[in-house]
């Protein structure tokens, strides 16, 4: 995990080290967009955005396709390892959750073995 | 030895997390099945979670109700079994939420160990998609505060070396 996130930390340092392109990231979290979608909600020129939308893609971040005359950004590739990262947490908390169940399962264990030997006796 | 967990998404709608543990099927099934048992794990301390309350009526169509310490509120998890078969399959729904996952959980021993796999279904890919996108911003969000933070020093310490060198 630790690792994993400081990979993609330095691949991304510089797409992420701007206001504008982390907003922009976070915007397209929520919903795809186009680039004046973008440009008219972060109140800037078209140009100014396609430029921030260009390091996004290049770091991964973010990827476009043209329809039309409409290019359009969604979450890029790299997004793709969020869902590994979050299977990851999710495992982690899983683990630590049936860890504790296996010492429940000990002591029941354990129990029931007592339970016996004085039945027996 | 701990026994592996793996997470895997099965499907479009559907999250597996497996494990076996080192004990018959109706050992495990009793600390699923017990409230006193069943929070005595449920919360691992790592997930820094107070769990105030826990009821369970383990019953087809019986009610549960886990409640959480929150700020400012106090959060509930609720739901209902759906199947019940004494140490073989657990089913229950998540109401606290309308897009709630169903939770089916299969005991199958072997050998005196038990594998269990925990299957949560979704009404939807979108509802998983969205599950695993809320959480991940918000994991986004916290790396963005730790480059906030990052670029924050190192401003600082930039400055701080202008300071100490001055006319260079």
């Amino acid at each position: 995990m630790v690792q994993y996130s400081s990979i993609r930390f330095d691949a991304s340092f510089a797409a992420l080290s701007d206001a504008t392109r982390r907003g922009v990231l976070e915007q397209l979290g929520r919903a795809d967009a186009s680039i004046t979608d973008l440009a008219e909600k972060f109140h800037m020129t078209l140009t100014g955005m396609k430029k921030h939308v260009g390091v996004l893609e290049q770091a991964g971040l973010v990827s476009t396709e043209k329809v039309g005359r409409v290019r359009t950004c969604k979450l890029g590739p790299r997004q793709l390892g969020e869902e590994a990262a979050w299977i990851e947490r999710h495992r982690q908390l899983w683990a630590a959750r049936f860890d504790e169940l296996d010492k429940v399962v000990e002591e029941l264990k354990r129990r029931e073995k007592a339970d016996e030997r004085r039945k027996r006796e | 030895m701990k026994n592996d967990t793996t997470v895997e998404r099965e499907s479009e709608r559907a999250l597996v997390v497996t494990r076996t543990f080192n004990g018959p099927a109706r050992i495990v099934f009793e600390a699923w099945t017990q409230p006193e048992l069943f929070k005595r794990w449920w919360v691992p301390k790592s997930a820094g979670l107070t769990l105030l309350s826990c009821e369970m009526d383990v019953r087809v169509r019986g009610g549960y109700r886990l409640v959480f310490a929150g700020n400012p509120q106090p959060i509930a998890f609720f739901g209902k079994y759906l199947e019940v078969t004494p140490h073989s399959r657990l089913s229950w729904s998540n109401d606290e939420s309308p897009d709630g996952a169903i939770t089916t959980v299969t005991f199958e021993e072997r050998d005196g160990k038990t594998h269990v796999v925990v299957h949560d279904l979704y009404p939807s890919k979108e509802v998983l998609d969205a599950a695993i996108a809320s959480e991940s911003t918000g994991g986004f969000a916290e790396q963005f505060e730790q480059l906030d933070d990052l670029l924050v020093t190192l401003d600082a310490s930039a400055g701080r070396l202008k300071a100490e060198r001055p006319g260079r």
